[in-house]
């Protein structure tokens, strides 16, 4: 699983770096900057929340394709 | 055979009306019948070809035909000659003197994935190539109420106007601003259907392939760009314009054959605004291929070349191309609005000598800071353009940072912006 | 387990969770709004004013499923399952009840996007979530109207509180982002200060004014024969001691 950001869906309302401060950090402007490296089993859950959590619902989770793409 | 190819049998006072254009190039081979079963041919053929994108992107163009194909849905061709470079001509040129090339190209491709559209997006600030490709299309048993069922759009301009994403959002939604992917165009694009977005030049390239082949395609240029290109020449030149080269050639050849310089030039900028700058050194022997010039961390974009002059300023000219590229941020996406105009200002600040010791270093940060981080590519260019010239011209930035404004620096500007913007200073 | 005289259980619960739910649903758009207004810091991270929105606003739906489900279950007033999702259908004060089933109705549909927001998209969800604005003072005048407690003093101090915070609410959203689309924020201003106007206007005629059970739509046969400012079930239909045999 990989974190994306949709940049022009995104106001950096800034929840993601609260969520998941693993894999996303605020630029001086407010935005994400987002780690792109895979998400840990660990933080899997984290990272739905987080996405669940964007106000405008401009983080997205890229699933390992298993059949057909997310 | 050799150059022209694209530019063969122009004439100056106009389009080439049908018969003329076949004269020249004879005529474009009969319909497979448009099935999909008979598509690879001409597939196949630009695989075997190498040819790739002419818009800056330079994405193999067989292989965005095979995305398409494969896609979900009947395919949208669209032709893509919206020129939001300022200083570039090559699309113009060709849709207002040789329409019928790029028609030909556009009507191959729709037979190769079974489009029944095809849409021809030009500037809304260039009539003439509008009126051009209209009266060509209405000219063609192919096309109009007979053929293929086309269309012309004026995009309105700008300088992301013109990004594949961007028209397609114009064409469905009257918004020429790209949007985010995926989906990618060629999945889902106008009306939802996979869209076939190529700019003038290649399919005019394409034109040409489906007449003479692949194996003639490939007797110019090198073995991993074959082919010819457009180039813009403009600058400090004798007889700046639009040149048809061939990959791997020297930019002293294409110098040359534009009557050469008109006085000593400091550097180059290659591939437009969003381009890199080689100081003329590094352009010395230098040749006009990806390979070589990714070596100098350059490209040739949509094939643009700006020769600066040492009598101009090279701080000005990129504060105030910055500035008009800030301002022509879609404004969709935060990195790009505030990164962009974070650097311009600075930039600006830079020139008249009020930066401070870490201008330089706040600049080369945000550089990083809004690559690969928009919607579209904008800002990466512009990061690149910036970046390429603070380094080249480190002398001349240290130099202002120093004691400001410069004597050149109020000069005629080389580097043209549209003169639908009016700059204040 | 209602008898047909007396209060029961199911009165009162009806009542009160009402009650609780208009209060949950006002924290509800006070917190929504601070939300949008993007408030938050290290002690209080906008996840978790978020996450007390979310919250809250799923209390006040589960509070508003005990006062419909009580409402309908008591035998006192006939209340049907269709008056609670049907606008103004019924026989027990059509108008005033039917306020409550369009709030409940705009309240669902709020609900819903909500939980499928992913699927329906920002634009969409953003849009039908507005709803809530439109479903509180529909909420509250719901309240008004049917309430048998309205008169009571310390109902009344609950629902001017209410009041006064949604206002400060709606204010306060009205600034989020000035000025764009001033037009729109004017109207909205304009549009909540004539409705605390109009309620200032209305009350003392009506639900505070005398005999509102009788002009608010309840049936005859549930009215006290002997008028009175207001009706509560206690005073209903000859009282024959039955009281003690409610629950």
């Amino acid at each position: 699983m990989r974190i994306r950001v949709n940049p022009i869906t995104c106001e950096a309302h800034g929840l993601c770096a609260e969520m998941l401060p693993e894999r996303v950090t605020l630029d001086e402007w407010g935005y994400p900057i987002i780690d792109g490296r895979p998400v840990p089993r660990e933080l899997e859950g984290l990272a739905r929340r987080a996405a669940d959590s964007c106000p405008t619902l401009a983080l997205l989770l890229d699933l390992p394709k298993t059949r057909r793409g997310a | 055979m050799s150059l022209p190819r694209l530019l063969a049998g122009l004439d100056p006072a106009g389009a080439l009306p049908l018969d003329a254009h076949v004269a020249v190039h004879g005529e474009l081979p009969p319909s497979t019948a448009g099935r999909r079963q008979d598509a690879p041919a001409l597939i196949e053929e630009l695989g075997r070809s190498g040819l790739s994108g002419r818009g800056g992107a330079g994405f193999p163009t067989a292989q965005k035909l095979g995305a398409v194909l494969a896609a979900r849905g009947r395919p949208v061709i669209v032709v893509n000659g919206c020129e939001g470079e300022p200083a570039s001509e090559k699309d113009r040129l060709l849709l207002e003197r040789t329409p019928h090339l790029v028609i030909d190209g556009a009507v191959a491709c729709a037979r190769a994935v079974d489009a029944d559209q095809i849409i021809f997006a030009v500037d809304a600030d260039a009539p003439t190539a509008r009126w051009a490709v209209q009266a060509a299309l209405a000219e063609r048993p192919d096309t109009g109420r007979r053929g293929l069922d086309t269309t012309v759009v004026a995009i309105p301009p700008g300088y992301v106007s013109g990004q594949e994403s961007a028209i397609v959002n114009f064409v469905n939604r009257g918004i020429p601003k790209p949007t985010a992917v995926p989906p990618m165009v060629f999945e889902r694009g106008v009306g939802r259907r996979p869209t076939l977005v190529n700019n003038a030049e290649t399919v005019a390239q394409v034109g040409l392939i489906a007449r003479c082949g692949a194996d003639w395609f490939r007797r110019l240029g090198t073995q991993d760009q074959p082919g010819s290109a457009l180039v813009t020449l403009t600058g400090a030149i004798a007889e700046p314009g639009v040149f048809e080269i061939e990959y791997g050639s020297t930019l002293d050849s294409l110098i040359a054959a534009a009557g050469g310089t008109v006085s000593p030039i400091r550097a180059v900028l290659l591939g437009g605004y969003g381009g890199t700058w080689v100081d003329s050194a590094g352009a010395i022997g230098l040749r006009l291929a990806a390979e070589p010039l990714r070596v100098v961390g350059a490209s040739l974009g949509p094939g643009v070349i700006i020769a600066l002059p040492e009598s101009a300023c090279p701080v000005a000219e990129t504060v105030r191309v910055a500035t008009w590229l800030a301002g022509e941020s879609a404004g969709q996406c935060g990195p790009c609005v505030h990164g962009l105009a974070a650097i311009a200002r600075t930039l600006a600040d830079v020139a008249d000598g009020r930066g401070g010791p870490e201008a330089g270093g706040r600049l080369g940060r945000w550089a990083e800071l809004v690559t690969r981080r928009g919607a579209c590519a904008h800002p990466d260019g512009v990061a690149r353009f910036v970046a390429s010239a603070l380094r080249v011209f480190a002398d001349e930035f240290a130099d202002h940072a120093h004691y400001g404004r410069c004597t050149a620096c109020a000069r005629r500007p080389v580097l043209r912006l549209p003169e639908r913007f009016a700059l204040a200073g | 387990m209602n008898s047909t005289v007396g209060p029961s259980a199911y009165w009162y619960l009806t009542r009160s969770s009402g009650i609780v739910a208009l209060v949950l649903l006002t924290v509800s758009v006070a917190v929504g709004v601070l939300d949008v207004a993007r408030v938050g810091g290290r002690r209080w991270p906008r996840f978790v004013v978020d996450g007390v929105h979310r919250t809250v606003s799923l209390l006040a739906v589960v509070f508003l499923g005990v006062h419909i489900l009580t409402a309908v279950l008591d035998s006192f007033a006939p209340i049907s399952v269709i008056n609670a999702f049907v606008p103004f259908t019924g026989t027990y004060r059509p108008l005033w009840l039917g306020f409550g089933a369009l709030a409940t109705d705009l309240l669902v549909a709020v609900t819903l996007t909500s939980i499928g927001r992913r699927r329906l998209g920002h634009r969409a969800w953003r849009m039908t979530h507005w709803l809530a604005y439109a479903c509180w003072p529909i909420a509250l005048v719901h309240g008004l109207g049917t309430g048998s407690d309205v008169t009571q003093a310390w109902l009344e101090w609950i629902n001017a509180g209410c009041v006064l915070v949604v206002l400060g609410a709606v204010a306060a959203r009205a600034i989020v982002g000035w000025p764009e689309h001033v037009r729109l924020r004017l109207t909205a201003l304009g549009a909540a200060v004539a409705f605390a106007a109009a309620l200032v206007l209305w009350l003392p005629a009506g639900p505070l004014g005398a005999h509102w059970a009788r002009r608010a739509g309840t049936p005859a046969s549930l009215l006290s024969p002997s008028p009175s400012a207001s009706t509560t079930p206690a005073a209903v239909i000859g009282g024959s001691g039955g009281r003690g045999r409610s629950a």
